[in-house]
């Protein structure tokens, strides 16, 4: 079982390093929606830094939704989905191994990265450490609540387009525990409690979002 | 009691017309009634005047609009379970009614906002949740709206209710905590309690208006459904 989601994990991971294009273009796409509320809203410090934390969770938020096209598309075209499903191999195990490789691809750049976007919007140091930590725990709910849209939707038509309009409002509780914690950390209170739903939504995420995934695979590929 | 006897549309459809015809009328009856103490028995209210009369419309659809979509995922997930077709047509025909309501609880509140509040929009935990919760139906519309295979359309859709379903406590919750994080709106919709009893009776006769009206329309909307051969 575990050595199915190793292979996947290494597959997916492979796959990535060989097409390295598309990890740049969802990083890329972070930094430049990031970069793009400064010149939208205006470079007053004060101002910058009272955004920050919800202009980074939202820039975080649509990069990984970008990248969802990519989790099983290229797998239903060249029918190897189809040989997973037929496969011995627990599908449940299967997705979660496909969701982590979303992450690692997608999510985990975005937390390397943030402290630099952090920098852009004069956001003090002693935050970086919550933007990142936050950042580490909700992306991978966002990759596993994502992938459920994802299987709904493959093979349709405009499917990227409705991946978003099914996925965005689930997200929103990411949205908030997300920012919430660097909003409240950088007012002095701790941002302790919101980082512990934001590991509380993880673990129920990762206990139950497999199952609907896989559901949602054996609909869409039947 | 042979449920399973009604499972299928066949046998559904003629029953549907007959429970569709009597919660027409019950909801016409029930609404004229409603209405009629609700516009003219009802007192004035003492701190509102005459506005506040919009709440026969508004607490109605809200707690409808939040009904209904409990009861589509109560049907996709009898769907699913039990691979019975007619349930995914319940399904799919609740969800234009709910987002209806959604609609209307979002829009008569913007209107009761504006006199009492000064404010069409204020970003409360309440109207922040029942926005979502819109979105969610629409979702739920657009993806079963782009698959063409009825089966799919329909099985595809309970998913995404039943994850829906399991996400709206965590929705509310997280934007009642992003609301008192904020302190942003500084009006609150804790009213006092006590209420005249005319204005509860009123209200009490428009939510069950509005029950049979979803009923009838939903039925008349699964006919439809099992008419376009599902």
């Amino acid at each position: 079982m575990l050595a199915a989601a190793r292979c996947i994990v290494y597959r997916d991971l492979l796959l990535a390093v060989r097409r390295r294009s598309d990890v740049a273009t969802a990083l890329l796409f972070f930094v430049i929606v990031a970069s793009l509320f400064p010149l939208g809203v205006g470079a007053e410090p004060n101002l910058l830094r009272a955004i920050a934390p919800g202009v980074i969770w939202v820039a975080a938020l649509l990069s990984s939704m970008l990248s969802l096209g990519r989790l099983f598309a290229s797998d239903y075209a060249d029918g190897t989905l189809e040989q997973i499903l037929l496969g011995a191999a627990p599908l449940g195990v299967v997705v979660a191994a496909k969701a982590l490789a979303h992450w690692l691809v997608s999510g985990l750049p975005l937390v390397l990265i943030a402290p630099v976007l952090a920098l852009q919007y004069d956001l003090p140091a002693s935050l970086y450490g919550v933007l990142a930590l936050s950042l580490a725990l909700g992306t991978p709910v966002l990759s596993l609540i994502g992938a459920i849209g994802a299987a709904l939707t493959l093979g349709l038509r405009g499917g990227g387009v409705l991946v978003s309009l099914l996925v965005l409002p689930l997200y929103v509780p990411v949205l908030i525990m997300g920012a919430g914690s660097i909003e409240l950390a950088g007012a002095g209170l701790g941002g302790q409690g919101q980082l512990l739903l934001l590991a509380a939504m993880l673990i129920v995420a990762a206990a139950f979002a497999p199952w609907a995934i896989a559901a949602a695979l054996r609909i869409s590929a039947e | 009691m042979k449920w399973f006897w009604y499972a299928s549309p066949e046998t559904f459809y003629p029953l549907a017309r007959r429970i569709a015809l009597a919660c027409g009328v019950a909801a016409a009856a029930l609404a004229v009634a409603g209405l009629y103490v609700g516009l003219i028995v009802a007192p004035t209210d003492a701190q509102q005047g005459e506005v506040y009369r919009i709440i026969f419309i508004h607490v109605p659809a809200a707690w409808m609009s939040m009904f209904i979509y409990v009861m589509m995922a109560f049907w996709a997930a009898l769907g699913l379970a039990l691979n019975t077709r007619l349930s995914g047509m319940m399904a799919r025909a609740l969800a234009p009614t709910g987002a209806l309501f959604t609609f209307i609880a979002l829009w008569t509140g913007a209107l009761w906002g504006r006199p009492t509040w000064g404010t069409y929009w204020v970003w409360d935990a309440r109207l922040t949740s029942e926005l979502i919760l819109l979105f969610l139906y629409l979702g739920f519309i657009a993806l079963q709206a782009s698959i063409d295979d009825r089966r799919r359309s329909d099985r595809a859709g309970a998913v995404l209710a039943i994850v829906g379903v399991v996400n709206i406590p965590i929705i509310y919750y997280s934007v009642q905590w992003w609301n008192t994080l904020h302190q942003g709106a500084s009006v609150s919709f804790t009213r006092a309690p006590s209420m005249a009893a005319t204005m509860f009776a009123g209200m009490i006769l428009m939510a069950l208006a509005f029950w049979m009206y979803s009923i009838a329309v939903s039925l008349v909307r699964v006919r439809c459904i099992i008419r376009e051969g599902g």
